[in-house]
């Protein structure tokens, strides 16, 4: 599968897991990679833009997946229950690109563009115009900034709101209660 | 493509540029001192839900459009990255609240597709039999409220009535009539009660002559074809650039559906047929949604065929670190009371990665991003909303119409607000 993107420009590693392709791409170039994918490739349709926070990642062990009777990972040490570490990851966030392609072969493809907290990444609005709300959305939600957004504004949240609810270090509970006996 | 039609619904592109879902007046084209700002919504009833319009009128023909969204947004993204695996499942459905079934498939699939786990097929022709009775339910509210929306208000009166029939099914499988979370990751809470299947054939040999009173009411009704068709164009390209999908999608033209291109569960199994239409209008999104009821109908006929052939086998998975133990042996079995205990306090381990689960829902295109650390909680979990989607082709559709027809419009893109808002 992987094979089949090897001429997209701009495209940093390549992984393939859980019968998924996923592309990193250099965000700097992601414009060219993505205009290529949607003339050549036939990716016609952006179905979501997913960004992740990874802040914390790995800081905190967590429990192994323990194996079964049905045999996974049964003898893998690393797998007991035992608290380990996740692979790391080479930057805070993470923005998704799902792409589908809408023909008699149809295919999946995600592309993933690695960024620090504040760094711009391009909008994608002038290849699909899908990724207008989607965009909004991930500026909402997680603070990335696109490049380029013809109207970058919140979507989901007051237009007053303070801070990206779907980053790691926003808090929860940060409502304050009113007509309460603290108040 | 073979997807793509030969019928233009119109010449070129209609999505407002340079913004996509806002559409500005034409200077050119209306005079600024004749327009008049009106807000829409968020609370009116027949916005479904609390949608916000901001509409700019020049007489009645819409010049300017563009909508709010966020009103119901309560954060269930958040809330699920502090829940176990195990808990979440209660709160995918409550997402889309018509269309719950849909999107607790879609969370459990993204689960299982991480723990590799094979479901038991029992649990998997009852999930596609309860995800198409939900399909027909949502279809059901789709079709009365969007004839509300022109007036005809006795048409919600019957769909609630013949939807109170799934509901029905529902209560007696799930033990709730919305939300049941009867799916779990491994495939079902419990077994399908022994008179389910008769009961959900009573309501199959029932609903048909439904559809035809259904059709009977509008497609002879002349107030209704003035007011549908040839209202709220979209044409293919359109709505594939603007990331439309399910019925919108086949309305305009686009020969596009999961279960049939990307099958998942049991889907190419079954014999169904994809009801597409090709002028894109208010009409034929109608159409297609009282096709598409038909086509449930025959798909869980089906189904329900194999949950009758398979009565007995598992409805699973055998997999005792995910699924609960069955409740008679925790009286007797320590090991079984210490899964129980584990999987309830801690939830159980999701190996590390990502996965993108998709499937064909009352609406189109839903699906769920999940990202793992190989811990008891999600890291996240995003939906696919395929109304948040959707109303991204309001500036699009509404454009050019008349206010009268607004809602009727909006209301053809079959938004969810819960959906949309997350």
């Amino acid at each position: 599968m992987s094979a089949a993107y090897a001429s997209v420009p701009g495209v940093v590693e390549t992984h393939e897991s859980y019968g998924e392709t996923t592309l990193d791409v250099d965000p700097a170039r992601l414009l060219e990679t993505c205009t290529v994918l949607r003339d050549e490739h036939g990716f016609n349709f952006l179905s979501d833009v997913s960004p992740v926070d990874y802040l914390g990642w790995g800081d905190a062990g967590v429990a192994g997946y323990i194996g079964t009777a049905g045999g996974r990972n049964l003898n893998d040490p690393s797998s007991q229950g035992l608290a380990r570490s996740p692979e790391p990851k080479p930057k805070r966030f993470a923005v998704a690109y799902h792409l589908l392609r809408v023909s008699d072969d149809p295919a999946r493809l995600r592309l993933r563009t690695w960024l620090d907290d504040g760094e711009p990444v391009a909008s994608v609005v002038s290849i699909w115009p899908a990724a207008d709300w989607f965009e909004r959305e991930a500026y909402d939600m997680m603070g990335i900034v696109f490049e380029g957004h013809p109207n970058l504004v919140r979507i989901l949240m007051p237009d007053d709101w303070e801070g990206h609810p779907l980053r790691k270090d926003y808090p929860i509970g940060g409502e304050p209660v009113r007509f309460s006996d603290a108040e | 493509m073979a997807v793509v039609p030969k019928k233009r619904i119109y010449e070129g592109t209609r999505i407002p540029s340079p913004i996509p879902t806002i559409l500005e007046i034409d200077p050119s084209k209306h005079d600024l001192n004749d327009i008049l700002r009106i807000n829409f919504g968020p609370n009116h009833p027949s916005t479904h839900g609390v949608l916000r319009l901001v509409v700019d009128l020049d007489g009645e023909t819409v010049a300017g459009i563009y909508a709010v969204i966020g009103y119901l947004h309560t954060g269930f993204e958040k809330n699920m990255e502090g829940k176990t695996w195990w808990k979440n499942v209660t709160y995918a459905p409550r997402v889309d609240y018509l269309s719950f079934q849909a999107n607790e498939l879609v969370y459990v699939l993204a689960v299982e597709k991480l723990l590799e786990l094979e479901v038991p097929r029992r649990a998997t022709w009852t999930r596609m039999a309860l995800t198409e009775l939900n399909r027909i339910h949502s279809h059901l509210i789709w079709l009365g409220t969007s004839a509300l929306e022109l007036g005809a208000i006795s048409l919600l009166w019957y769909t609630f009535d013949d939807r109170d029939l799934v509901l029905d099914l529902f209560e007696m499988i799930g033990g709730t009539r919305m939300h049941t979370r009867y799916f779990q990751v491994g495939g079902l809470a419990e077994d399908v009660p022994p008179a389910f299947t008769a009961e959900a054939r009573k309501f199959l040999d029932f609903f048909p002559g439904s559809i035809d009173e259904y059709e009977a009411i509008l497609d002879r009704n002349a107030i209704w074809l003035e007011r549908t068709k040839g209202i709220g164009l979209l044409s293919a390209e359109d709505a594939l650039a603007l990331g439309q999908s399910g019925p919108v999608l086949r309305a305009s033209g686009v020969d596009w559906d999961l279960r049939k291109r990307t099958p998942y569960l049991f889907y190419d199994e079954v014999e169904f047929d994809v009801p597409v239409y090709e002028n894109g209008d208010v009409y034929d999104r109608y159409k297609v949604h009282m096709d598409e009821m038909r086509e449930s109908l025959r798909i869980v006929r089906q189904c329900l065929d194999m949950i009758d052939a398979t009565d007995g086998e598992p409805w699973v998975a055998d997999d005792r670190k995910v699924v609960l133990p069955p409740r008679h042996e925790l009286h007797t079995s320590m090991e079984s009371l210490i899964h129980h205990f584990k999987i309830v306090t801690e939830g159980y381990v999701v190996p590390e990665g990502e996965v993108y689960a998709v499937i064909e829902s009352p609406r189109g295109e839903n699906a769920c991003y999940v990202v793992s650390d190989g811990g008891a909680r999600p890291w996240r979990v995003k939906f696919r909303a395929p109304s948040f989607a959707s109303l991204q082709a309001t500036a699009t559709v509404a454009q050019g119409g008349l206010v009268a027809d607004l809602i009727a419009v909006a209301a053809s893109l079959d938004p969810v607000m819960g959906d949309a808002d997350r």
